[in-house]
């Protein structure tokens, strides 16, 4: 299935104020694939995301996601390809309650009300938050709230998923859940994260932007390995890669 | 009363609307309805009027015991605008100095009657307002009015804003924290601090809007609202809002509380 691929092609976006945010990316990601996007604050993380469902426009460059090149016409159907989970769940759940919301994006594809129905309970069920369904967003904790917002977009049946920081405000437990949950979604998954010790265990693959260019692109062992290549991009190893702060003893299973 | 105490108010108020009694399974659109017409015939009575409004009462009274609401907090929560209530009626007094009513010796003048009657609408009409908030829940009586006829676009944009009050009151909540934090006695709590937080929180506030429209597009939004259509207008909606309207207008033409002062001075004379 085609429709499952994103194709970066030179990528530049320069914004209004001057800022060049992205200087020069391209990369290629197919079917099935798990991918990380990281690198230092300011790297053009957020900025690159927002160019894939179309938020915003590139300055130059083109982007492929399927089989339709990102244009006004196609905006629609490639927002429903893409499902975007934002960072803060607050911007992502304006609701009265959360059944509302999820059932937000089938509702604006048009789909009829009995399927609409199915569809949030499905997604509430594919989260564990279908207890939930009648709260209003602004009761939930930040766990319950992260894992309402993916069930939002999951009630689209998107292709490729993409995430901006998913564990970010979330406690070790919530924060493991949340990883389970993701490992077994077979969508195209994209995220960008500090959390790279969640990359680790999520995405084979990584991205590493460095001042809006694409410094390296490979197996996530091998970036994470490359310690020269962290330190210039202001990275470290995910600390279970690190050595035993106690007796010292490294663990990296290399 | 900081920011925390009131916010912390308004969100029991918005819990109370998930309450399980037969006031609040009725249809929001009843509800909405015989609030207004209790609002409007509160409203109608004359400026003297006061014994006339005592029997209104009975409708909070009800609406707090059906619905299992704290009387307690509606009260203070009345009590707590009653302040600048009064200063819309304290004038009366000074101005309107006619004798109107001789308790023994006292002479009441006009003016202190006015001014009573103000408050005592201003609680009746208040607390009213309160209820059903608190046994409807806002979104509800937004989906009831706009059922009703309300602009589509109104009532989204109260929803909106009813959404986004609670995550204000928590950043300015945080921010204020902050600052009484890093302030030592008085200083940095004046007039300057002030006005470059709320500016603070006002730039916030429009980035926010701006990454809730790009979830919103993100989630092919355009332009339409869609809502789940559950409402359900029932013999118990209706029996429920003639039997008020009913109590409202014959209270509203015929003085419960002088019929029965007369009936007792009746009986006693």
């Amino acid at each position: 299935m085609s429709h499952h691929i994103i194709d970066v092609k030179n990528l530049k976006h320069t914004y209004a104020d001057g800022t060049a945010a992205l200087r020069d990316v391209s990369f290629r990601i197919t079917h099935g694939e798990s991918v990380a996007i990281i690198g230092a604050n300011g790297a053009g993380k957020s900025t690159l995301l927002m160019h894939l469902n179309g938020y915003l426009a590139p300055t130059s460059g083109e982007i492929r996601i399927g089989d339709f090149p990102l244009t006004k016409s196609t905006l629609p159907e490639i927002r429903r390809t893409v499902g975007m989970v934002f960072q803060d769940p607050d911007d992502q759940l304006f609701m009265p309650t959360v059944h509302d919301d999820v059932a937000f994006g089938p509702f604006n594809l048009g789909l009829p009300g009995e399927e609409v129905e199915q569809r949030v309970n499905e997604a509430l069920e594919q989260v564990g938050a279908a207890h939930l369904a009648d709260k209003p967003p602004y009761h939930l904790s930040g766990g319950e709230k992260k894992r309402v917002a993916i069930a939002t977009v999951l009630s689209m049946t998107p292709d490729i998923l993409v995430m901006d920081e998913p564990t970010s405000g979330l406690d070790p437990y919530a924060r493991r859940r949340l990883i389970s949950l993701l490992r077994d979604f077979r969508h195209t998954k994209i995220f960008t994260s500090h959390d790279l010790d969640m990359v680790m265990d999520l995405c084979e693959r990584s991205i590493v932007l460095h001042e809006g260019k694409v410094r390296a692109d490979g197996p996530t062992m091998e970036i994470f390995r490359d310690e020269i290549l962290l330190a210039e991009c202001r990275l470290e190893k995910p600390l279970s890669m690190q050595g035993c702060p106690v007796c010292g003893r490294g663990r990296c299973r290399s | 009363m900081g920011i925390d105490e009131s916010f912390r108010g308004l969100r029991l108020l918005d819990q109370l609307a998930f309450g399980e009694t037969a006031v609040h399974r009725l249809d929001p659109r009843a509800k909405v309805l015989v609030t207004l017409i209790y609002v409007v015939t509160v409203i109608s009575f004359g400026k003297y009027d006061l014994s006339a409004l005592i029997p209104f009462f009975i409708f909070p009274a009800v609406m707090i015991s059906v619905g299992k609401l704290p009387a307690g907090f509606v009260t203070r929560k009345i009590l707590l605008l009653s302040p600048f209530v009064l200063m819309v009626g304290i004038f009366n007094p000074i101005f309107d100095r006619e004798t109107l009513v001789r308790i023994g010796p006292i002479g009441i003048s006009g003016g202190w009657i006015s001014c009573t009657s103000i408050v005592v609408r201003t609680m009746l009409t208040l607390g009213a307002a309160l209820i059903l908030v608190g046994v409807t829940g806002l979104p509800a009586i937004c989906s009831a009015l706009e059922k009703m006829g309300m602009p589509r676009v109104l009532a989204v944009q109260i929803l909106f804003l009813y959404r986004y009050l609670f995550v204000l009151a928590e950043e300015s909540g945080r921010v204020s924290k902050a600052r009484e934090m890093r302030s030592f006695g008085r200083r940095g709590l004046g007039m300057q601090t002030f006005s470059s937080l709320v500016g603070h929180l006002l730039l916030r506030t429009w980035q926010r809007a701006e990454r809730v429209h790009m979830a919103m597009l993100a989630r092919g939004f355009n332009g339409e609202f869609h809502t789940r259509k559950e409402f359900d207008f029932g013999l118990r909606d209706l029996l429920f809002l003639f039997g008020w309207t009913a109590l409202f207008i014959s209270l509203r033409f015929w003085n419960l509380s002088q019929f029965l002062g007369d009936l007792l001075t009746g009986i006693f004379s």
